[in-house]
């Protein structure tokens, strides 16, 4: 059979991820480290280990409602309330998904169709263009610079608005970036939305990784926001959950229930021991949140000192896990380091245009790995730029 | 200070710079906080966390649990400081619980650890009892695992 006349035009055009091929590369060399991945290094805290072990011991092994246990929606409404200051009722605004990831899918097939706009500051996540592609919607890609602490800009969005944009992706805290958007940089983000009728998907997930002192500010907590907001969050990054695959996503009711639709058709329900282990993660963890965020925040300091002072310029992230450092100084383009760098010192770092055309110059290096892990990595690349300059 | 702490627990060996960059504090703040913890005794020393039985070397290891009886005037102080100046002896620890001190000592045989428990340690006056654990295999200590570790598999993913 042809399977490439079978197969979907519209999932055929789907690119191949660009961090596959590194991390493919990668596996082939015994001692290669790897800077590349997306989540944690920490485990899941044990009493959140525990609790799902007790759901399965208790033989809690069904289906659990379409939108997630009653009790789990209740302490993520408390938890957001808790944290960031917005209200949600547990019976009509929350949607427990499986990870992040099915909520932003979820939420771009409930509000886009055939011919809408969405807007895309990047570098970003590689999943909201092909989500967006799926569904005949029509991905706006907007370049957030380093010089603007890679935020995005009101002036950017008012220009990429059209009569045609439905909906607006605020990736923040960024990944691939670090950047972080201030309460301020949201108020006039929110000043161009009002009096349209444009949706904004704010994927929060790193919310509770952000440095220096500094609070995240929900999108939806800004006044006249939340009727037009679905905040997407999860457990993966903030407990060290990924593997759990839970996540869940706020706001207005009519569209939850659209999105809880689809959800029930497709998915169900997401898997039960993690929703009960969740609960506990919700109650229990601050203090293993405090303390995972003090050791990110340190191994990032490390990190951009490092990157600085090899000579590749970095820009202070104030979120996530990762660092963004600019390699435009070598010469070479973000493939060509990473290659070559790859090959030379076995140290694999993502390339930035991995996250969309603007993060060329540049690449992710995740610091979700231990000091020592970190130093062997930094080692090598000051290494690898040392060679360079003298075989310039 | 406590940050600084934590951080050496796990790695002693940072650069300064490092070590500076990740407390936000410059080079030589980092020096001199770093000489302040050795000096007011936070930090007690470096060494290196050595598996001798992957090395090929034969060592012996065992745990001592002893009864003693304490002074008046000392407690059990004068006792524990006594063993701990036997220069096997790696831990002593005073103990709550079935018995007083416990102790972890080095050496090259059970025979030669049998002997420093017949002839140096049973003899002091204090000592009431002994009770001499051989330590059979290691898995985790100081924090560090001496089993093969898990393979890092977080590569599976797309990000």
């Amino acid at each position: 059979m042809d399977y490439d006349k079978l197969i979907a035009p519209a999932a055929a055009a789907m690119r191949p991820s660009g961090i596959r091929k590194f991390f493919d590369l990668a596996a082939e060399m015994p001692d290669c480290i790897s800077l590349g991945v997306g989540e944690p290094d920490f485990k899941t805290p044990w009493t959140v280990r525990d609790a799902g072990i007790r759901s399965l011991e208790r033989g809690r092994t069904r289906y659990t409602a379409n939108a997630g246990l009653k009790e789990l929606r209740q302490e993520i409404c408390r938890y957001m309330k808790r944290r960031f200051e917005v209200d949600y009722d547990p019976m009509s605004q929350v949607l427990v998904t499986v990870g992040g990831s099915e909520a932003i899918d979820l939420c771009v097939r409930a509000l886009v169709q055939p011919g809408d706009e969405v807007i895309i500051p990047e570098p970003c996540f590689v999943c909201y263009e092909p989500i967006t592609s799926l569904t005949g919607g029509v991905p706006v890609h907007v370049a957030t610079r380093q010089e603007d602490d890679f935020r995005l800009l009101p002036e950017q969005l008012k220009a990429a608005i059209t009569p045609k944009t439905k909906l607006l992706i605020l990736p923040y805290p960024n990944n691939p970036t670090g950047a972080e958007m201030s309460r301020e940089d949201f108020e006039a983000l929110a000043k161009v939305l009002e009096g349209t009728d444009i949706m904004v998907l704010s994927d929060e997930i790193y919310g509770e990784l952000v440095y220096s002192g500094q609070q995240h500010s929900c999108f939806a907590s800004l006044p006249g926001m939340a009727e037009r907001t679905i905040v997407v969050n999860g457990f993966s990054k903030t407990y060290a959950m990924t593997g759990w695959r839970l996540g869940y996503a706020l706001g207005p009711a009519p569209i939850i229930k659209v999105m809880t639709k689809i959800h029930q058709s497709c998915i169900m329900s997401a898997p039960t021991t993690s929703q009960y282990a969740a609960m506990v993660a919700l109650r229990d963890c601050d203090e293993e949140i405090l303390r995972m965020r003090t050791e990110y925040d340190a191994r990032r300091r490390l990190l951009v000192h490092s990157f600085n002072e090899m000579g590749l310029s970095c820009f202070e992230p104030k979120g996530a896990f990762y660092v963004f450092p600019c390699i435009k100084s070598t010469g070479m383009t973000s493939q060509e380091f990473c290659e070559q760098l790859l090959r030379k010192k076995k140290v694999a770092l993502v390339p930035g245009d991995a996250f969309g055309a603007s993060g060329e110059g540049y690449c992710r290096v995740s610091y979700a790995y231990s000091v020592a892990h970190l130093e062997e990595a930094l080692k090598r690349i000051r290494e690898f730029l040392t060679e360079l300059k003298e075989n310039a | 200070m406590e940050q600084l702490l934590h951080i050496l627990e796990k790695n002693a060996r940072l650069p300064l710079e490092d070590l500076a960059a990740m407390l936000n504090v410059t080079p030589q703040q980092a020096g001199e906080m770093l000489d302040q913890a050795k000096a007011a005794g936070y930090i007690r020393g470096f060494q290196a966390l050595v598996d001798w039985e992957k090395a090929g070397v034969n060592q012996v290891e065992a745990v001592i649990e002893l009864t003693v009886k304490p002074k008046k005037s000392r407690g059990f102080d004068e006792i524990a400081a006594t063993i701990a100046e036997f220069e096997e002896v790696e831990s002593v620890l005073l103990m709550s619980g079935g018995y007083d001190i416990q102790l972890v000592i080095r050496g090259k045989s059970f025979q030669e650890i049998a002997l420093f428990v017949a002839k140096r340690l049973s003899p002091l006056d204090d000592v009431l009892s002994t009770a001499t654990h051989f330590v059979l295999r290691t898995y985790k200590k100081a924090g560090e695992f001496f089993l093969e570790e898990d393979p890092d598999e977080r590569e599976c993913t797309v990000l």
